[in-house]
Formats: C-alpha cells, sequence, structure tokens
C-alpha cells in the first residue's frame, strides 16, 4: 500500500528531464553511430522505450540497436530471495565493440548494474558501457558503480520506495513518486 | 492464476502438479531457451549447487539433456549409473542416496526402474527430487518438453487433437503425457494394439482407438511412442514387422492426410518399427526440436525447484 507519496516530478518535469539526458547521450556519441541502448527489465525498458522514442525524434536518420536484458540468472541474492521470475532477454544484434548505454529507472544499491554487466559480457565484448539512470537514490550504494548519466538525483531513505510511473504502461501519467511502505499489523 | 513459485518441493510426478505449476514451467521455459541460444551459452545461477544424476536405467537424452541444463545454470553436476557402483553389491536406494547427500549434494535426479521410487525417496530425504522417469508410472519432463513443443508449433493445447500412438502399456511417457495434456485443455485419443492400450485408461478422460488411419485423420498432433521391448516378457502382438505394418507410420500415411500434423517422438526411435525413415525425417517431424526444449525445460524446472527450495 502506498502511504505518505510525494511527487518528486511531473510528467513535465519529467518530459525535460528525459530531453536533457538524450542530448547528453548525443553530445558524447554524436551520430548515435555504433550504439547499442540496453534496458533492463522489468520496469527500466518503459524507461528505455522512453529514451528510444525520444532519441529517434531528435536524430531520425540515427540507427542504433535497442535490446532488453534481464539480470535474473545473475542476481548475487538468488540464495535469499523467492519467486524471482525471469522476464524475458532480447538482444538480436552483437555487442562486440559497441558503445553500449545500460538504462534502468531507478538506480538504488548498484548490485543489479553489477549483475547487467556480467550478463551484457556473455554477449561479447563491448568497447565500453555506460550507465544511465532516469533517478539515482544517492547514499545507498553497495558497490563502487556510479551512472555516467543521471535524471534526477534524491535523498531517500531506507523505508521509502521510488516508482516511475508510464502513461503507456498503465499509470496516470508519466511521473515519479517517492511513497513509504507502512506494513499494517494484521494480528488481532 | 499466474504464480512467480511452483507448489511442489519436487517434481515427482505430472499428476500431482496444478494447471499453474505447468503453465508456470512452460512459460518460463522461453527464458531457457533464449540463454541455450546465446553465443555463450551458460549463466551462473545455480553455481552453489551441486546435483547429482542417479540413474538405475540406462538413458541416452534425458541423461546429457539434465547434464547439460544443470552445466549451462552454472551447477556442479556429479552422475552414477547403478551398473558401475555399489547398487551391484546390494546397497539399497536410500542408504545409496543418503550417503551421496552426505556429500553435501543438494538436489536429485533419478531415473529407476520401480514406480513410486521418488515417492519414496521423498519421504526420507529433504532435498529436491526430480524424476528422470520411473519405471512404467511417468517421465514428467518429457511431457513437459512435448507440450512445450507443441505450443511452440501450433500454439495453446484448449481443444487441440491430440493422439498417442504406440506401446501405452509400457510407456511412462504417456501417462505423464496424458496428465499434462488434460491438464492443459487438450482432446486425446490412444490409439494402439488392444493388448498394448490397458482398458482403465478411459476412465482418464481419453479416447481409445485401435485405428491408425481414423487416428491420424483425426488428430492435430501425433506423438508417437516405443515399443518397449525391454519392458515385455510376454508376446502382446505376433511380430515386430506385423506391428510396424498396421500400426507403423510411413511417410505414405502423412501425404494421404492432405493435412499438416505435428509429429514427435520421445526417442530412441525404432525405425521401421513404429515410424520410418522418412516420415521421422519429414516437415511434419519436431523430433529433434523437441531435444532441443528438452534441456530449456529441464532447466526451468531446475532454477523453479532451486528457487523455491531456498
Amino acid at each position: 500500500m502506498m502511504l505518505n507519496n510525494r511527487l518528486l516530478s511531473t510528467s513535465q518535469q519529467l518530459d525535460i528531464v528525459l530531453q536533457r539526458l538524450c542530448h547528453q547521450v548525443i553530445e558524447t556519441n554524436l551520430h548515435l553511430e555504433n550504439l547499442a541502448i540496453v534496458g533492463l527489465q522489468p520496469r527500466g525498458i518503459y524507461f528505455a522505450n522512453e529514451l528510444v522514442r525520444c532519441l529517434k525524434l531528435l536524430k531520425p536518420s540515427a540507427v542504433f540497436d535497442y535490446g532488453k536484458l534481464d539480470i535474473s540468472f545473475y542476481r548475487d541474492d538468488f540464495k535469499q530471495n523467492k519467486g524471482i521470475i525471469p522476464d524475458a532477454t532480447h538482444i538480436n544484434f552483437t555487442i562486440e565493440n559497441k558503445h553500449v548505454i545500460v538504462v534502468d529507472d531507478v538506480f538504488y544499491t548498484g548490485r543489479t548494474v553489477r549483475a547487467a554487466l556480467d550478463a551484457l559480457m556473455d554477449f561479447g565484448r563491448p568497447a565500453f558501457v555506460q550507465l544511465l539512470v532516469l533517478v539515482n537514490r544517492k547514499y545507498h550504494h553497495h558497490l563502487p558503480i556510479k551512472p555516467d548519466y543521471t535524471g534526477i538525483e534524491v535523498d531517500t531513505i531506507v523505508s521509502q520506495k521510488v516508482k516511475v510511473e508510464w502513461l503507456n504502461e498503465g499509470g496516470a501519467a508519466n511521473q515519479i513518486w517517492i511513497y513509504d511502505e507502512v506494513k499494517h499489523n494484521t494480528t488481532a | 492464476m499466474s504464480i512467480n513459485q511452483i507448489s511442489s518441493a519436487h517434481l515427482l510426478g505430472i499428476q500431482p502438479l496444478t494447471l499453474a505449476d505447468i503453465e508456470l514451467i512452460l512459460n518460463q521455459t522461453a527464458q531457457f531457451k533464449e540463454i541455450i541460444n546465446r553465443p555463450i551459452k551458460k549463466v551462473p545461477t545455480l553455481r552453489d549447487l551441486t546435483i547429482a544424476n542417479l540413474f538405475y536405467e540406462n538413458s541416452t537424452r534425458t541423461r546429457i539433456s539434465f547434464e547439460l541444463a544443470e552445466k549451462r545454470l552454472g551447477a556442479d553436476s556429479i552422475n552414477f549409473s547403478a551398473t558401475s557402483s555399489s547398487v551391484s553389491k546390494g546397497e539399497t536406494l536410500i542408504d545409496t542416496v543418503n550417503n551421496i547427500l552426505y556429500m553435501k549434494v543438494d538436489m536429485i535426479v533419478m531415473r529407476h526402474p520401480s514406480p513410486g521410487a521418488h515417492h519414496f525417496l521423498a519421504q526420507h530425504i529433504n532435498v529436491p527430487i526430480i524424476n528422470a522417469g520411473d519405471g512404467t508410472h511417468e517421465h514428467p519432463t518429457q511431457a513437459l518438453l512435448d507440450a512445450y513443443s507443441m505450443i511452440e508449433k501450433i500454439g495453446p493445447l484448449k481443444g487441440k487433437k491430440i493422439a498417442i500412438i504406440g506401446d501405452i502399456l509400457h510407456s511412462r511417457v504417456a501417462m505423464s503425457n496424458i496428465h499434462c495434456l488434460k491438464k492443459l485443455g487438450a482432446d486425446i485419443t490412444l490409439c494402439g494394439p488392444p493388448t498394448l492400450l490397458p482398458k482403465h485408461l478411459s476412465s482418464l478422460g481419453v479416447n481409445v482407438s485401435y485405428d491408425l488411419h481414423e487416428t491420424l485423420a483425426w488428430c492435430d498432433v501425433a506423438n508417437v511412442l516405443r515399443i518397449q521391448l525391454e519392458r515385455q516378457n510376454i508376446k502382446y502382438f505376433p511380430s515386430l514387422r506385423e506391428y510396424s505394418l498396421v500400426y507403423g507410420i510411413t511417410k505414405k500415411h502423412l501425404d494421404e492426410l492432405q493435412k499438416q500434423i505435428v509429429l514427435l517422438h520421445p526417442g530412441p526411435i525404432n525405425r521401421g518399427v513404429e515410424l520410418s525413415s522418412d516420415a521421422a525425417d519429414s516437415h511434419h517431424s519436431i523430433i529433434l526440436q523437441q531435444v532441443e526444449n528438452g534441456v530449456a525445460v529441464r532447466m526451468a524446472v531446475l532454477y523453479l525447484l532451486a528457487n523455491r527450495g531456498n
């Protein structure tokens, strides 16, 4: 149950952030040549879809690869988590010598990205890998991994959750929420 | 209803599984099939597990398939065959398994000639057990890979007409297929000589036919079974030649159908007995796709049981 919601970003603000991130990607990969965008399942894909759509609007003639990566098989918490159900991976291109940008919606401990790096290397040896995230939850990183492109940086506490909603994926609008997850005591 | 965890701690057969369990395994298989078609066909998910493959009966496909599935998921595997072990010195099943488990083995894959051996073992040990065939009872992973291969070819099986043809009496594949396909909503006809079609099977809600031509004309999918001579201690039909003349499927049968059917066989094929070579190698056949899907289905089963057992 979502309680104490705080709207971190409205649809309009999110669109500006998206545009900025796209321009930053173009700034470092001018013609988007040799570029491969890899979205992380499950929710990173929604953001990656928006990013790819925006990049194609800004650079209509650019040709680049877009893949979806599931990292379930590379997680370091397989022993602790019950019921991790893998999603589909679609990488129908070689990443050998590609400029890969890994895309996720919320960057928290860095463990998902660590697993993603392991997973990516099973598809070849990229020229380099960068990380693009929409929300960076500062001060909670467990590993020495930092995003190269950040949409919004936010200070949160562990009990809080960050959720990105997308209109195209059943959300009320494109918006980002921070909320406290309160567990109800169900014993009488 | 979609679930994210298999309801049973073991895979003892298809009969104890719910429809949701079967759908979970089949839905997950695509993810594992994608892995075995990658340039690097291996993930580290089960890297801290050791799995023992105990084969008290001969096997080629199932054993290699399980071993590959384990290796593709990063698990360590050890292999045991009854003929070259202390079983020949009189060691009991429980003693053998307990000794292996004390070497810190995390999961057991077993084929055994006695129906129910896995159920018995499950009452005495507390690691997940996967049935790789128990006598004439069940062969659950074969049924799952058959169902997956059929769905891959013709879509959801609800209402589809599926024939199981051949030696039903001695076939654990038939029994597991019947349970699996019934749960998935298919119409099933069993076809074979009356001596190899036990009467009680009609109580499982399947049709029975003794006419191969009629059955082939009816079905969308034909799953052809091997004549298991090794389990037959009396004569169930006059000769193999007569069996193949009456119940052997040839390319001519398939050409006469004037429709596309899907032909499966769990292997090993007795070419020229239940299937002629030109039928087995025809465009109707998905026998080799079954073998590929077998590794992916077994990876899904291993993953889901390991995931549950944590």
